[in-house]
């Protein structure tokens, strides 16, 4: 970047050029504070939430509402995807199986799959784009049509009553619907390798679960609880911090539901690398 | 009249009220970025009346008010409600204070996810703690026979009209019985019978509870129905501050042109 001579300035003999590249320099700097204030932003609106998650009046009514909105409303989406996830991994893995000789780990395969990784990771998904978006549009429309500001009025603290409990509520539903959508998919399995061959269910959960240990379910639960608290956090966050204007509600949503599955990746890389050191 | 004049009146106004006030904004400042918006307002409220402020679109009506409430914090000057000095306080002696103000959104910021019953339950529930189910009932369907819609309480927000809406965020805003209520254009968008009722309603909350109100209006009628003083802003100050009559008969054409 050229510098400008601060005599120039200083005679009054600032060129139009000049005065465009100081503007430049000045939009740029601005850019990198707007980094720097963003990243500050979001330490001082997790230090608040943490801080309300903790205080005395819990909004345990408004809680459960997130949570059947959360949980329960996910429902049917989760079932479709869990149990297609289950029916195209068997269809999929089953050839190849098939040359190895070896369809009898079939069911071992695709359980630990699902609950290891897939179940996760595309509930987390999806939930991302369903949960996160939802929140980030409610919250946004909420912020922009000064709800959020009548709450505040009205003594209530908007962080407490809107952010904590959907926060909370996400943390504890997502890894919910995470195990029915392992559970689906293993059920899906199922019904998947029925199509080829007669297997009866029990034996096919017998071997399924045989092959599935502690260290196979336990870190993921873990993981799908942190996916839980990622989407909550950053669909509330982006939703609570929306500008003015409604065209700022499309956009907390939107980058809600983009943050929101990056960092589902990024905490499964951590979580994967993490349990497998522990496993080793 | 021009400033001075406006100013030696203001002084007029002080002195002959001796009372302390409820509201005293003092220099307050406040711009968003570049802009500035306010740029040296000082103004008092006293108990019991009803101050009318007006000022055209933009001039900082709607932010003078929130600074006043602690929804948007001033960057200079001092606002004192009730003798506590709002941007000094912290979140709980805020969240006190705030219980005793009532505020009226320009928008009327209805939580749209709740019908109005529950619209109007929110802050009963928080500010009036010790009411009882059935007493909380009771006020609710006064406060809704006051502005005239007792047959919307189960209805939701989305399903009022612009002016209904307008009017169950009054009846929110006073169901709690706030000492200093904080009006923004309380009668915009509403037809001239509506309008004279919420005038006559202002005054009844006034007259009933002695509330000290803002009430910011470009409505003259409803102006000239509620004001006990009246002030002005222009450019981000105060313009002009007297009695209606003092407007009525004021040769500013500034002022001549918002009177007519
Ligand atoms: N939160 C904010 N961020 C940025 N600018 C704002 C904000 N609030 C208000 N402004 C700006 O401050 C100025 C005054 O706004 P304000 O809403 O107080 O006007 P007003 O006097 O209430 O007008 P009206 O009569 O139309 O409601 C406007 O130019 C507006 O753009
Ligand atoms: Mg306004």
């Amino acid at each position: 970047m050229k510098k400008i001579d601060p005599a120039f300035k200083i005679k009054g003999f600032a060129t139009k050029q000049s005065v465009r590249l100081s503007e430049k320099t000045l939009a740029k700097t601005e850019k990198a504070g707007n980094y720097l204030t963003d990243l500050a932003d979001v330490v001082l609106f997790l230090g608040k939430v943490f801080r309300e998650t903790f205080s005395r009046d819990f909004e345990f009514k408004e809680f459960l509402r997130q949570c059947f909105q959360i949980g329960y409303k996910s429902l049917p989406l989760i079932s479709i995807t869990g149990a297609i996830m289950g029916i195209v991994l068997t269809i999929q893995s089953r050839p190849v199986l098939v040359n190895f000789g070896a369809v009898t780990l079939l069911p071992g395969m695709v359980a630990i799959s699902l609950i290891r990784e897939m179940g996760p990771v595309i509930t987390g998904l999806i939930c991302a784009g369903k949960i996160g978006s939802g929140m980030g549009a409610e919250l946004g429309s909420m912020k922009v049509t000064e709800q959020i500001d009548a709450m505040e009025v009205s003594s209530t603290n908007p962080i407490r009553f809107l952010v904590v409990t959907r926060i909370l509520a996400a943390t504890l539903m997502i890894p919910l619907l995470i195990l029915y959508a392992d559970a689906l998919g293993i059920f899906g399995s199922w019904a998947g390798a029925n199509l080829k061959g007669d297997v009866s269910f029990v034996l096919f959960f017998s071997q399924a679960f045989s092959h599935v240990t502690f260290m196979d379910l336990f870190p993921a639960v873990i993981k799908s609880f942190f996916f839980g608290a990622v989407i909550g956090t950053v669909g509330c966050y982006q939703g609570y911090n929306a500008g003015r204007g409604t065209e700022s509600v499309g956009k907390a949503a939107n980058s809600a539901v983009v943050l929101a599955s990056l960092l589902v990746i990024i905490v499964d890389v951590v979580a994967v690398q993490i349990t497998d050191m522990l496993r080793s | 009249m021009n400033k001075l004049q406006a100013e030696t009146l203001s002084g007029v106004a002080t002195k002959k009220k001796s009372k302390e006030p409820v509201v005293e904004i003092t220099n307050l400042r406040k711009g968003f970025g570049q802009q500035e918006v306010l740029k040296n307002i000082s103004l008092q409220l006293f108990t019991g009346e009803n101050l009318v402020v007006l000022g055209k679109s933009g001039s900082g009506k709607s932010v003078l008010i929130k600074c006043v409430v602690g929804l948007l914090n001033p960057e200079g000057g001092k606002v004192e409600v009730l003798g506590q000095n709002v941007s000094t306080l912290t979140r709980e002696t805020l969240g006190e204070l705030r219980k005793k103000i009532g505020f009226l959104f320009q928008s009327g910021a209805l939580y749209d996810s709740m019908t109005v019953k529950q619209n109007l339950e929110f802050p009963l529930k928080r500010i009036k703690k010790d009411l009882t189910e059935k007493e909380r009932e009771e006020k609710i369907t006064e406060v809704l026979e006051n502005v005239g819609l007792a047959d919307a309480m189960y209805k939701m927000p989305s399903q009022l009209s612009g002016g209904m809406r307008k009017r169950i965020s009054l009846a929110r805003t006073i169901v709690v019985d706030p000492m200093i209520m904080l009006y923004d254009e309380p009668t915009t968008g509403l037809d001239p019978i509506t309008s004279d009722e919420i005038s006559s309603l202002i005054n009844e909350v006034q007259g009933k509870y002695k509330t000290s109100s803002i009430i910011i209006t470009h409505d003259i009628k409803c102006a000239q129905n509620t004001a006990n003083r009246m002030v002005m802003l222009h450019e981000g100050e105060v313009y002009m501050e007297g009695k209606l009559a003092d407007y009525e008969h004021s040769t500013d054409p500034f002022i001549q042109a918002f009177f007519k």
